[in-house]
């Protein structure tokens, strides 16, 4: 399966950040978005996983097929790490979780409560939700912030797993993961001059 | 979302799940009634029912934001939304739990607390009956302003002034119902509004809180 995305423009609190967005990503490729603070990445994403209504323009295959991480890892912290991921596993309907903790090194860690583990920790049980949504698109954004060398490892060896199952990945990062991934810098999708929706999108603008 | 209704009753018991505390409230509510007003059994027999009402009303109350707020800050509502459950589902799951820890608990609390108040032994069956069918509808409208003020800083105040009107009729049903059944007579058209009430809300909040939702969630 493809990713294509065709014409998307993105807006955030009324306001154009990104137009014409057009790339297509192959399954068993990786895409590394690169771009500024603040020029639409996290919004671009949000629109990829259907958090977010574009204002023009298409995502082919739609949200169903995609499986979106974010900065907040949501994690439950009384629950232990094996509660949060059969959770996932379970609304996902995905596979049984102990492949998705050995992949992330949390089986030592699988009967704590996520309210003791250290950031690093917490986003590899984020990361290791992944492996239980049985989704083939990746939507990640940042997803190395607070990992170690070795973690970062692990992650890259996920997605190479993934990616070599047929699976594809997009990918917000500065990080250099060693991945073979076509790069694509969202800078040139900025629109030309500043454009202000009239129309009203907020609940509570 | 049987998993989902699972997780939220574990979530409600756990370490700061705030299981016990709408309860607790209650209780102490309708304990402190009696001793601000006296002990007076006339007047306490006649206000009991609105007491009764008024306190599971608030108690209800005091855990909304919570059904939808922490699942926003530590992003799960984000992933929720991606799952494949639908919105309306989640909606509908989030109101049973919450009824489930509050309504169903505060309504067998209530039969304990009803001789503290000198409630009629023959008003029992319609107290119990009365809240079961009536609280429903508290979780399901509760639901839809956590809903509305989910992605505020500080919205717990705004969102008991939202709700709080709506729970009007349910009050003046809930308290009716009770009333009619201390004094002996028919409770059972405020009871069957009651539980009209809870079947309206149950059937069309779910699609109104997920459609505020997805505007919030942007």
């Amino acid at each position: 399966m493809d990713l294509k995305v065709s014409d998307l423009s993105v807006a955030r609190g009324g306001r154009t950040l990104l137009e014409t967005v057009g790339f297509r990503v192959a399954a068993g490729r990786a895409l590394a978005l690169r771009g500024p603070n603040g020029i639409g990445k996290t919004s671009l994403l949000r629109v990829l996983a259907g958090l977010q209504p574009p204002r023009t323009g298409r995502v082919d295959p739609g949200p169903d097929a995609i499986a979106y991480a974010a900065h907040a890892d949501g994690i439950k912290p009384s629950l232990t790490v094996a509660e949060n991921l059969r959770f996932w596993a379970r609304v996902f309907g995905g596979p049984d979780i102990s492949t998705a903790l050995e992949a992330y090194a949390l089986a030592p860690l699988a009967s704590r409560p996520a309210a003791y583990l250290s950031a690093g920790q917490k986003r590899r049980l984020g990361l290791a939700r992944l492996l239980v949504t049985n989704r083939p698109v990746w939507v990640l954004d940042e997803p190395t912030v607070s990992l170690d060398r070795d973690a970062v490892a692990l992650f890259a060896e996920s997605v190479r797993q993934h990616l070599s199952q047929g699976g594809l990945a997009v990918i917000a990062t500065h990080v250099d993961l060693g991945l073979d991934a076509e790069t694509l810098d969202i800078t040139p999708f900025r629109p030309a001059r500043p454009r202000i929706d009239p129309g009203f999108d907020e609940a509570f603008a | 979302m049987i998993a989902l209704l699972l997780r939220d009753l574990r979530l409600a018991v756990r370490a700061g799940g705030g299981f016990g505390l709408a309860i607790a409230f209650f209780l102490i509510v309708v304990t402190l009634v009696p001793l601000g007003v006296g002990p007076a059994s006339g007047l306490l027999e006649e206000i009991a029912p609105g007491i009764l009402w008024i306190a599971a009303l608030l108690a209800s109350l005091l855990s909304l934001d919570r059904i939808f707020a922490l699942d926003f800050d530590d992003g799960s509502l984000d992933l929720l939304a991606t799952a494949p459950l639908p919105l309306e589902g989640l909606v509908a799951i989030k109101a049973l739990a919450h009824w489930i820890t509050t309504g169903l608990a505060l309504s067998l609390a209530a039969l304990l607390l009803a001789p503290l108040l000198a409630l009629p032994a023959s008003a029992y069956l319609w107290l119990l009956l009365s809240l079961l069918l009536g609280t429903p509808a508290l979780s399901m409208i509760g639901a839809f302003g956590a809903a509305l003020t989910v992605g505020l800083r500080r919205g717990g105040l705004l969102l008991s002034l939202l709700v709080l009107p709506f729970y009007v009729p349910v009050l003046i049903l809930g308290a009716e119902t009770v009333r009619r059944g201390a004094q002996g007579l028919d409770p059972t058209t405020p009871l069957l509004l009651l539980a009209a009430l809870s079947c309206g809300t149950i059937a069309l909040l779910p699609f109104a809180s997920a459609a505020v939702l997805r505007i919030n969630l942007r």
